[in-house]
């Protein structure tokens, strides 16, 4: 039987020996689902929950709650998860060979940031088959900034031979709040990682799944190449703008009545939906400049606001359980 | 004497940051060293991604003892006074020295151990390093004073001869140990002193000095280039860059498909450097070729084999992109982009790009047929000042903003454009600062003035002029750059009127923009929106119609006319071209002829080159004080010249006077100068021969007369009151 993990072992390995592991890697490429598998065990075995996506449209890792959220606040938290983004404006019919409106991110959370974040990310490249004596790995400066969630960080985008496979951040500020501590984020473009590892140039011809037996392997073009053809289609031309205006103030209404009753975790819900109804607008052409910077203030009101609101029905927890912290 | 060894390490410091991080270190070394009473001498401050490195050869084991003397008070003083200076030097009475009744307290410092003063330093100088944005980290990040790196800091190193330096910052503690390659040799190393540091990191694949770094990535790079028969582009803010990423650099060359040269080699060349920071190569033929070279930061296993082949995929998708935007945008003329100028937001009090486009086209089209840009054809002039923008809209203009111009260029030509229309579009930004070309086509002369003048213009009459070190809209450069068409194309013409129609014009835009404003509050279209081209001047309140500024045109036009003057102090400056004699000129007033102005100014430079101009000088300095003591002087008295050296001086006035205007009229300045230089003598004999203060009132009146008429026929060439010496 095919080995589940091409790298077993690396999953498991101390950091600082991942180079002689990936030396005498099998060179068998993971297939897109095995390389996330092996993610999940990579952060698995170094303490984090592994979370489910998030039930909702979201453009990025970041918006899941368990980032947003629970990057606030004085409580240790590592998570790991994939998270499926959408970005409507990225579409294209199914017809550019690296522009997806729909993708997946792999999306780790490590509060506070511990001291070798780089080590273990370096780790998890190695893992899933990535020989940094082959493959020429640089950590480029690239500050992270989200005008939406009122959030910035330093860090870096790692390189892979010319290629950006991750964002790597220090969160210091998260709706308009100090991170205190500092949580480290990684996001992994899984796509791209996925295209480089099994040397493919067109998405749609990952490997999705491997032939097991009788039950043939499976491509991302099987999975998804409709899926881009009719959400393009949807989010460009067909989605009634009337109703993404409506949905858009009834979601930015509803998240101020639930900051008003104390439930921030539901008014959050809705400041993700306003923000993609927001960017559905902008696919249909129907935001004005003057109007952008309006509804991105809004937008970034209602996050700010269910983080504030977060932050309120929390504090009291935090500060008994962490005497001497302050916001 | 003995050397210091300081290794800062972190997590990879942006490779833009590293020069800047060097000279913040030295500085903050300098400054810790020589208040604890030592000369840090000569440094050696190294950079890599990772590290920041200080050697300090040759310092002493300890600093210097002092003694220290201080003055007290009288041993008679009340015992108040003496009660305090023992306070403030903490000595008891009878430590103190009476010196002829005066107390004196004498406190030795004994010198202090250099490495003492080092363990204090080092904490000292990592609080106080100002990084352009700094961060917080780990678990210490819990609170808010925890310490604040550029990235979180990792290690440090530091090294007196043999010994540790002991101390600690941020919870982190000085050692011995460091590390090598991140993937090469990721264990730790130990460092034995100043002598072995380098040499270790070098064994371990790091090399510390940047400036090798830097000299390997640009002869590696050559040699990859020069290896496969090509020529490295060469670029040296790529070279330190690449040096920046990489402590152990190998340049790679790598090819792209033949077909991707269809682009223009601009968009080429940006695309590889900006996005992906390779360099490009050149052919035989002197033209870019299909290569590029990237800086691995490892020795491959397999030579770099794959690297190049990642690389290159890359800057595939990178390039088919460009070519995508690059049929794209061709897919329409210029004058189809152009339309959508009126979507895009010029200034929010200056309404859209369109309407600049309009306002630059008529002025260029009037510069054209009024002969100031000579040899212009007015419709090419107004055509390729209405296309000028057109490329902001463009697709690859919205990828590589640093494009513009040179894009509305090509695409100009490729739909057939006439040559000095493209040619136009593309140069009529020129000169962007000191030392660019200055264009010197007929009708890219008189867009690129157009555009420079509306910009000043409606700026001025908005009211948004540069204040102190604030210049968002770069009207400085602006003005400079206009200079320097009028100055190297020798364009006659007087600036003020057309400074005065450059700000009425804006005046009519704000006037435009506030009504356009008020509609388009009223009818809340949500019209097809692009991006606001560069300026939005803070807050969109309180915008009040025009005319309610507070200038009027006349005195907006004089005030532009004196920043001319500034600015051409400082445009000249270079040329060697005296702001003092620029001022002593224009402050004669109603010049505003920039040619004739700097050909009169530099007449008068040659001529106070001259022992006759320096003493001129003197001689015009001691008539204005004299003149300046006698408060009101009146005309010359029709009489008699009462000696030969009045005579002599007056007949010397009849005769230059005239020369001197007949010479400025027909600017023939050396010859003013000449005019001048025949008073020298007379004026010097005068001051010689004659009392000015004679006892005669009236013999006092004549002379100051004379000297009157003397200052006012200098002042005929230039105001040699500004005059400097």
């Amino acid at each position: 039987m095919r080995r589940r993990w091409a790298n077993a072992a690396a999953i498991f390995a101390p950091a600082k020996d991942i180079a002689a592991v990936a030396d005498g890697a099998d060179k068998t490429p993971l297939s897109f689902q095995d390389m996330i598998l092996t993610l999940h065990n990579y952060w698995s075995a170094r303490g984090c929950a592994i979370l489910q996506p998030y039930d909702m449209r979201v453009g990025a890792g970041t918006f899941h709650p368990a980032t947003t959220l629970r990057s606030l606040g004085p409580e240790p938290w590592n998570v790991a998860y994939v998270q499926p983004s959408r970005r409507p404006t990225d579409g294209r019919y199914g017809e550019n060979p690296n522009r997806l409106q729909h993708y997946y991110q792999y999306q780790v959370i490590l509060k506070p940031s511990p001291a070798d974040l780089q080590e273990q990310y370096l780790g998890s490249l190695a893992a899933i088959g990535i020989d940094p004596l082959l493959h020429d790995i640089r950590f480029v400066e690239d500050d992270w900034e989200s005008p939406t969630l009122g959030a910035w960080g330093l860090g870096w985008e790692v390189w892979c031979d010319g290629m950006e496979v991750t964002q790597f951040t220090y969160f210091q500020q998260m709706g308009g709040f100090d991170c205190k501590p500092v949580a480290g984020e990684l996001t992994y473009g899984l796509e791209r990682l996925a295209m480089y590892i099994q040397n493919v140039d067109n998405v749609y011809d990952l490997r999705f799944s491997d032939a097991v037996g009788d039950v043939a392997a499976v491509s991302y073009g099987d999975v998804f190449l409709e899926n881009e053809r009719q959400f393009s289609k949807w989010n460009f031309e067909v989605a009634d703008t009337d109703t993404l205006f409506a949905g858009f103030k009834a979601a930015a209404d509803e998240c101020q009545r639930a900051i008003e009753a104390g439930v921030p975790l539901a008014a959050y819900d809705q400041a993700i939906e306003a923000s993609h109804l927001f960017n559905l607008l902008q696919a249909r052409g129907v935001i004005s400049v003057q109007e952008r910077a309006n509804y991105m203030a809004r937008v970034r009101d209602l996050a700010k606001g269910s983080c504030k609101a977060w932050i309120d029905s929390q504090s009291e927890r935090w500060t008994e359980k962490y005497p001497g912290w302050t916001l | 004497m003995t050397d210091f060894l300081l290794e800062l390490r972190s997590e990879e410091i942006p490779a833009r940051m590293q020069a800047a991080a060097r000279a913040e270190l030295e500085k903050l070394f300098r400054a810790q060293l020589s208040a604890a009473g030592l000369e840090a001498g000569d440094l050696t401050i190294w950079s890599t991604p990772r590290r920041l490195a200080l050697i300090a050869k040759g310092l002493p084991e300890a600093t210097a003892a002092v003694s220290e003397e201080l003055k007290g008070p009288r041993s008679n003083a009340p015992p108040q006074a003496l009660e305090g200076f023992l306070r403030k030097t903490g000595l008891t009475q009878d430590q103190l020295e009476d010196r002829d009744g005066v107390y004196f307290a004498v406190i030795d410092k004994p010198g202090r151990a250099t490495a003492e003063v080092l363990a204090e330093a080092i904490p000292a100088i990592v609080r106080a390093f100002a990084w352009p944005k700094s961060m917080r980290w780990g678990k210490a990040s819990a609170s808010s004073e925890s310490l604040r790196w550029v990235r979180p800091l990792s290690g440090i190193v530091a090294i007196f001869g043999e010994e540790l330096v002991p101390c600690e910052v941020g919870g982190i503690a000085s050692g011995f140990a460091t590390r090598g390659h991140r993937f090469h040799c990721p264990g730790e190393i130990t460092i034995g002193s100043v002598s072995d540091y380098a040499e270790k990191l070098r064994a371990c694949h790091v090399i510390v000095d940047h400036e090798e770094r830097q000299a390997i990535v640009r002869d590696g790079a050559a040699k990859a280039a020069a290896d496969a028969g090509l020529t490295l582009v060469e670029d040296e803010g790529l070279v330190i860059e690449n040096a920046g990423l990489t402590e152990w650099p190998v340049p790679l060359l790598g090819r792209f498909d033949e077909a991707f040269l269809e682009v223009p080699p601009e968009v080429i060349q940006l695309t590889a450097r900006v996005n992906q920071k390779y360099f490009v190569v050149n052919g035989a033929d002197g033209k870019l070729a299909n290569g590029f070279v990237c800086t691995a930061n490892i020795d491959a296993k397999d030579g770099g084999a794959e690297i190049v082949a990642g690389n290159r995929k890359v800057l595939a998708a990178r390039l088919s992109d460009a070519r995508f935007f690059w049929e794209q945008d061709q897919k329409k003329t210029l004058a189809q982009h152009a339309e959508k100028l009126a979507n895009i937001t010029f200034h929010e009090k200056l309404g859209t790009v369109a309407d600049k486009v309009e306002r630059v086209a008529k002025l260029a089209e009037w510069l054209a047929s009024e002969g100031i840009v000579p040899n212009c054809d007015p419709a090419l002039a107004r055509q390729a000042a209405e296309l000028a923008k057109a490329d902001l809209v463009t697709e690859m203009v919205g990828e590589f903003p640093e494009l513009q111009g040179l894009m509305g260029g090509y695409y100009a030509r490729a739909e057939g454009l006439p040559d000095a229309v493209a040619d136009a579009i593309r140069d009529h930004y020129k000169p962007v600062g000191q030392g660019d070309d200055v264009p010197t086509a007929p009708v890219t002369v008189a867009v690129a003035l157009a555009d420079k003048l509306d910009t000043l213009g409606a700026f001025w009459a908005a009211d948004e002029k540069p204040t102190g070190s604030k210049d968002p809209f770069a009207l400085r450069r602006a003005t400079i750059s206009i200079e320097s068409l009028i100055i190297q194309n020798g364009l006659r013409f007087g600036l003020l009127p057309i400074l005065d129609m450059a700000t009425q014009a804006g005046g009519t835009a704000i006037t435009n923009a506030s009504k356009v404003r008020v509609r388009r509050a009223m009818d809340a279209a949500k019209a097809e929106g692009l991006g606001v081209m560069a300026v939005t001047g803070g807050n969109a309140v309180g915008l009040k119609p025009f005319g309610q500024y507070s200038m009027a045109f006349d005195t907006r036009a004089h005030d532009l006319l004196d920043f001319f003057a500034d600015r051409l102090k400082v445009q000249q400056r270079e040329a060697g071209v005296r702001h003092d004699l620029i001022d002593a000129v224009f402050a004669l007033g109603g010049e505003d002829d920039l040619v004739r102005l700097l050909a009169r100014v530099k007449a008068l430079q040659a001529f106070m080159a001259t022992e006759d101009g320096t003493n001129l000088l003197a001689g015009y300095k001691r008539a204005a004080n004299i003149l300046k003591q006698a408060g009101e002087v009146s005309g010359i008295a029709a009489t008699t010249p009462p000696t030969d050296a009045d005579a002599a001086l007056l007949a010397a006035l009849d005769a230059a006077e005239p020369a001197a205007s007949a010479a400025v009229a027909e600017e023939r300045f050396t010859d003013s100068m000449a005019a001048l230089a025949s008073l020298r003598a007379p004026i010097d004999a005068f001051f010689d021969g004659v009392m000015v203060n004679d006892p005669d009132e009236a013999v006092r009146a004549y002379r100051l007369g004379l000297l009157a008429r003397f200052t006012g026929a200098v002042h005929g060439v230039a105001d040699f009151s500004k005059i400097e010496g």
